[in-house]
């Protein structure tokens, strides 16, 4: 596209007063090498009058434009001008609202963000999207249970083609393994008739569902939109294309054998999924004698909510003892119920059914901790436990005792072989080669053929479920396309999964559509831009494979990378990580980051710090700090970037080169509770930071000019002081030596 | 697929923003009506999210972004659904939109704050300061536009903000308007407000000064509260360094709410984490029926409980009276596992109240079926209508999330039929 720029400069919110407007005018047109006849001022520009301004500039054939006005995250949508690469200034946050009113400063910082603004808009282009022929909008679901039967059946109930793998003969999963239900629905008293069944009759029945029972993936290459799934039944294999995933493999009971002390091992000691069994087979009896129990005894958290088994709370094994109660109040009149329990949990409107099982007069309840099952005559048993609400260190007797054990999600067996491989792998081939003769190889779920490993990677201290890192979006994934549901994902009721199922099968809808058009998905779910690298210039160092978040970078036989384009994320990590600075977007590159960093005026006298702001957390942040006028430190020039791990250390050395002084980096917090929305940006960014020393002592710098801080979008109030805390570490440290250069 | 038909979303809290967002971003046209000035409901007015103790107002200012970046979502503020009639593919819904009296040409220059007389108890801080009556609830709200409260603004005997704004934004002759709208599907989203404390006499409520929601505690705590985040007591500024937490303040309570309010023992373990960063010196007890921290929130509690500062004790509180001189705030406990009566001071005392669904006073027109305590029956919902998150049962964040992005499939098998 033949550029025709256009530049503009609004006068209102107190621009006019803070900067003067025909000096910046000068100075953007010398140093942005553009005519001074294209820069045009309006009073207020974003009014209806100013607007016009710029479209009628637009008829006559500009282009490209450059506002200088407002921030670029308000009057979004007055400053939408689709086909013209807009570039927006932020004199008005990061000036008016933040600098002295016409001081130096404030001139000098309009100066430096217009000419800034210039640069992006000629190192620019406008984006066209990169769509990749014959895609699949076919969803394929992992695992028949309630969660993936909910799943497929959203999906295919919504238009789409799903193909649905369940490893058992039969769908259904553990919800066709109950008797009853626990109440979903108001007076939340009544068991309910398990409602499996009908979408098991309803999957099998839809035209747009094709089910393979016995079946495991085998293989799932490609890309979303591109997926060749290798799916395997009785020693055959079969391959289907589809355009995205949805993980509904479920659970896994805790292993009982592990519960010696809860007496597991005794033939009256059961656990809650053998007490489903029973209740579905008819009568509740002991398995030592196959006489009826009339008291059971039921024992909360058995595995759960336990440092040496599962550290977390299994969230429906309250709720299906209360249930399993009733089943044994139902089932004999005069049979009691006893339930021992750290605390009731019965969350949200569940409550009302643990009300009314506390009504039932042959159901007791008591906070105990249970010290021990130990034989009591005739095959009974006592519970033995402490500080209850009956007393302290009490004994009951029981003919029959339920454990009610908690679940472990399908992908923790793959996750931790594979951490294990990993971490062998450290120490180099031959531990690799022990470990994994040595170690028996678990059931793997979806065997991706993706350079970062075979499965999705669960987060750090999740205990292997597939869990989102963010509360507000619970379908995020470090595998593009590929979307968890269920109690693989977090432990959950039925109802809840069913919820989530269908949760899962909108993302995965999302990203057929998406892919369909070019568009990436969250939390980029607007952008059509996309990494086009200058391979020619490649060495094949594999830092972008390695270092991209979402493994969508693969390598060919001669080890020479390639784009999975469907699966990446537009975070740039890929083009923070090059060395040879060959990664490009339509929109934002090394070279344009850089160019603009080496605009920046630089006085001899003058300190001039750099801080590259992630354009998601810290980026909103400053500009809150502005809505409060909160004055932002004159010597600093704000960059935003897509995310911290897009920052290439080629910057650092374009920066301090031309004699700037240090260079600050604000992004997201990482480790354990990272925000950072693209995983590891911040994180990465820091790592790069840390090498930086290299740099900066090849050019007799210190390595304090820079420095990393993790900052969270509410911490605005204090940012600017941030800011000033690392200036004045810099100017103790002293000039750049360079400058004088 | 058939045309591309609309669907309403109401409610612009957490749960109706991504029902919004992620309906239209499968390819629907979506439109928001939202009964406040501004989006984000109750997720913008807290401090942080439990577990991670990460601000909420990261998340909104994703889904702000994705609503910029979409030009298939029309949201209308102070707006609120007067009626709704016909069926799935086809309903027909007539909205009222109250005045802003602040039109697009807003810039957000604060200028009319400055100079607007009036000061109003600030809703959005639960009453703790004041706000005027031209305002923005907080400064990463959306829509960034301001808005002037009709029923304290003096109108056009003051009109100081018409002669100060310089950009004709505001208009004080704006009058109520209708707009009909043709759906789809309808999704309900009008989610909860705190129980009225005021109804648990025994426990103080809106009585004592010293007595506080754990909503208000949420404001106190956050940079944009009515003390810039620092957690000060309500009757005379001290820093609270003993401070007591009642849970299941209504909740569990046949006389109050019957039902677990889901959020309540997290958001009160989480505000202790508050107190105990701001006041390293500060003492917290909690006092509670269970303690339900469900799945891997359970690590959390486990992460407070071993702080040594935080004491946790199973007990109903009974009573709870002031002292007038000190403003301190005494507590009666029945601790039941060592079946003995507790009596203590503290200096401020957080009820755990209970959330209420907005549906319980005010109705959603439309023939919809509700349970005594206010809530949605979904099974009884007219087909192409939905309800999620706290309207249907008490939820936490993740919980609504992961409903309202369910919901969206199902506007979408409504709306491409």
């Amino acid at each position: 596209m033949e550029k025709k720029y256009g530049v503009y400069l609004c006068k209102g919110c107190g621009i006019g007063e803070a900067v003067d407007l025909e000096k910046l005018k000068t100075r953007a047109a010398l140093k942005g090498k553009v005519p001074a006849d294209i820069i045009k001022e309006h009073q207020v520009l974003c009014s209806p009058e100013g607007l016009e301004l710029i479209k009628n500039d637009i008829k006559e054939g500009t282009n490209t434009l450059i506002i200088g006005a407002c921030s670029p995250r308000v009057k979004t949508d007055e400053f939408d001008f689709p086909g013209a690469i807009t570039e927006r200034v932020n004199l008005r946050e990061f000036v008016a609202w933040t600098a002295e009113p016409m001081s130096d400063d404030a001139q000098s910082i309009a100066n430096d963000y217009m000419v800034m603004g210039i640069i992006k808009a000629q190192k620019g282009d406008l984006p066209e999207p990169s769509i990749l022929p014959d895609l699949s909008t076919a969803l394929l679901v992992v695992g028949g249970g309630a969660a993936g039967l909910s799943a497929a059946l959203e999906a295919a109930n919504a238009g789409y083609q799903v193909v649905l793998v369940e490893k058992e003969a039969e769908l259904g999963g553990w919800g066709a393994k109950l008797y009853k239900e626990t109440p979903r629905s108001h007076p939340f008293e009544k068991l309910e008739e398990p409602k499996i069944f009908d979408k098991i009759k309803e999957v099998e029945a839809h035209q747009n569902i094709k089910v393979f029972k016995s079946s495991v993936i085998e293989k799932t290459d490609g890309q979303p939109g591109l997926l060749d799934v290798t799916i395997g039944k009785n020693g055959s294999s079969e391959t289907v294309k589809v355009g995205a995933v949805i993980m509904a493999t479920g659970w896994k009971p805790y292993d009982a054998s592990k519960l010696e002390h809860l007496g597991y091992g005794k033939p009256n000691v059961i656990t809650n999924v053998q007490m489903e069994e029973m209740a579905k087979k008819g009568k509740i009896t002991r398995p030592s004698d196959g006489k009826e129990a009339k008291k059971v005894a039921f024992i909360q958290c058995a595995g759960s909510r336990d440092a040496n088994h599962l550290p977390y709370c299994s969230s429906f094994c309250c709720a299906t003892s209360l249930k399993q109660a009733k089943y044994v109040r139902e089932k004999s009149d005069d049979a009691i119920a006893m339930i021992f329990y750290k605390d009731i949990r019965t969350p949200g409107q569940t409550e009302l059914f643990y009300k009314s099982m506390q009504n039932d007069p042959g159901v007791l309840l008591t906070k105990a901790e249970v010290t021990g099952i130990s034989d009591a005559p005739n095959g009974n048993l006592y519970v033995e436990a402490d500080n209850t609400l009956l007393g302290e260190k009490i004994k009951v007797e029981a003919d029959l005792v339920v454990l009610a054990t908690g679940i472990v999600p399908s992908t923790r067996a793959p996750q931790e072989y594979l951490d294990g491989l990993t971490e062998a792998g450290k120490k180099g081939d031959e531990a690799k080669k022990v470990y994994l003769e040595s170690t028996p190889k678990p059931e793997f779920i979806l065997n991706l053929a993706y350079k970062q490993g075979p499965e999705i990677p669960t987060l750090e201290n999740a205990y292997g479920f597939a869990d989102s890192g963010f509360i507000c979006f619970q379908y995020e994934t470090r595998r593009t396309g590929i979307y968890a549901a269920g109690c693989v994902k977090q432990p959950m009721t039925m109802a809840d999964a069913a919820e989530d199922a269908a949760g899962a099968a909108l993302k995965a809808i999302q990203c057929v559509e998406h892919v369909a058009k070019g568009i990436a998905v969250h939390p980029r779910a607007w952008d059509i831009t996309f990494p086009d690298p200058l391979m020619i210039k490649c060495t094949s160092c594999k830092r972008c494979t390695e270092e991209c978040p979402f493994s969508a970078i693969e390598e060919d036989e001669k080890g020479t990378p390639f784009y999975k384009l469907n699966r990446c994320r537009r975070c740039g990590t890929c083009m923070g990580a090059c060395p040879e600075r060959i990664v490009s977007f339509k929109d934002f590159s090394v070279d344009m980051v850089g160019t603009m960093i080496k605009s920046i005026e630089v006085d001899e006298d003058e300190f001039r710090i750099i801080v590259l702001a992630c354009e998601n957390d810290a980026y909103p942040a400053l500009d809150s700090a502005a809505i409060k006028r909160i004055k932002l430190n004159p010597k600093v020039r704000i960059i935003p970037v897509r995310c911290l791990g897009s920052m290439n250390l080629v910057w650092v050395s374009d920066g301090f080169s031309r004699g700037i002084d240090g260079m600050m980096l604000l992004g997201c917090k990482y480790g354990e509770n990272y925000q950072c929305h693209f995983i590891k940006g911040s994180e990465l960014a820091n790592y790069r930071f840390s090498k930086v020393k290299e740099t900066l002592d090849k050019l007799q710098l210190e390595s304090d000019r820079c420095q990393l801080v993790q900052v969270a979008i509410n911490e605005y109030d204090k940012l600017p002081e941030m800011i000033n805390d690392f200036v004045e570490r810099v100017e103790e440290i002293g000039p750049n030596p360079f400058k004088e250069f | 697929m058939a045309d591309k038909k609309k669907v309403l979303v109401i409610g612009g809290g957490f749960s109706g923003l991504t029902a919004a967002v992620e309906t239209a971003e499968a390819g629907s046209d979506v439109v928001i009506v939202e009964k406040t000035a501004f989006l984000g409901g109750r997720v913008a007015q807290l401090n942080k999210y439990f577990p991670k103790l990460c601000p909420p107002n990261c998340g909104l200012e994703i889904n702000f972004k994705r609503i910029k970046n979409n030009a298939d979502i029309t949201i209308y503020t102070l707006a609120e659904v007067e009626s709704i009639s016909g069926q799935e593919g086809n309903f027909n819904v007539t909205v009222k939109l109250h005045p802003r009296f602040v039109n697009d040409k807003c810039t957000a220059c604060n200028a009319c704050n400055e100079v607007c007389p009036v000061e109003m108890p600030n809703e959005f801080n639960y009453g703790l300061d004041k706000t005027k009556a031209a305002y923005i609830n907080h400064n990463q709200t959306f829509p960034f536009t301001y808005v002037i409260d009709g029923k304290h603004c003096k109108g056009k005997a003051c009109a100081k903000c018409v002669e100060v704004c310089k950009y004709d934004a505001i208009d004080l002759d704006m009058k109520p308007e209708t707009v009909s709208l043709n759906v789809a599907a309808i999704v309900l989203a009008t989610g909860w407000e705190s129980y009225d404390i005021s109804k648990l006499d025994n426990l103080g409520g809106g009585r004592i000064k010293n007595v506080i929601t754990n909503m208000q505690m949420e404001r106190l705590a956050s940079q944009n509260g009515p003390t810039g985040g620092k957690i000060l007591r309500p009757s005379d500024g001290k820093e609270p360094k003993n401070i007591a937490f009642v849970q299941c303040a209504g909740s569990r309570d046949e006389n109050h709410l019957p039902y677990c309010s889901y959020i309540c023992c997290m958001a009160s373990l989480k505000q202790a984490t508050y107190l105990r960063e701001q006041y390293p010196d500060s003492k917290v007890s909690i006092f509670y029926i269970d303690m339900r921290t469900p799945g891997r929130y359970e690590q959390f509690y486990w992460k407070v409980k071993d702080d040594p500062g935080v004491t946790l004790t199973k007990g109903k509180v009974a009573k709870i009276t002031e002292d007038t001189k000190t403003g301190d705030v005494e507590l009666v406990v029945e601790d039941v596992l060592a079946n003995n009566r507790i009596t203590e001071k503290y200096d401020m005392v957080v009820l755990a109240a209970g959330m209420v669904p907005s549906t319980k006073d005010s109705k959603i027109p439309g023939e919809i079926s509700y349970t005594h305590e206010g809530f949605v029956v979904p099974a009884f919902l007219k087909k192409g209508m939905f309800a999620v998150g706290s309207l249907k049962s008490p939820v936490d964040v993740a919980r609504s999330v992961q409903d309202a992005t369910g919901v969206a499939i199902k506007t979408i098998q409504s709306s491409r039929r």
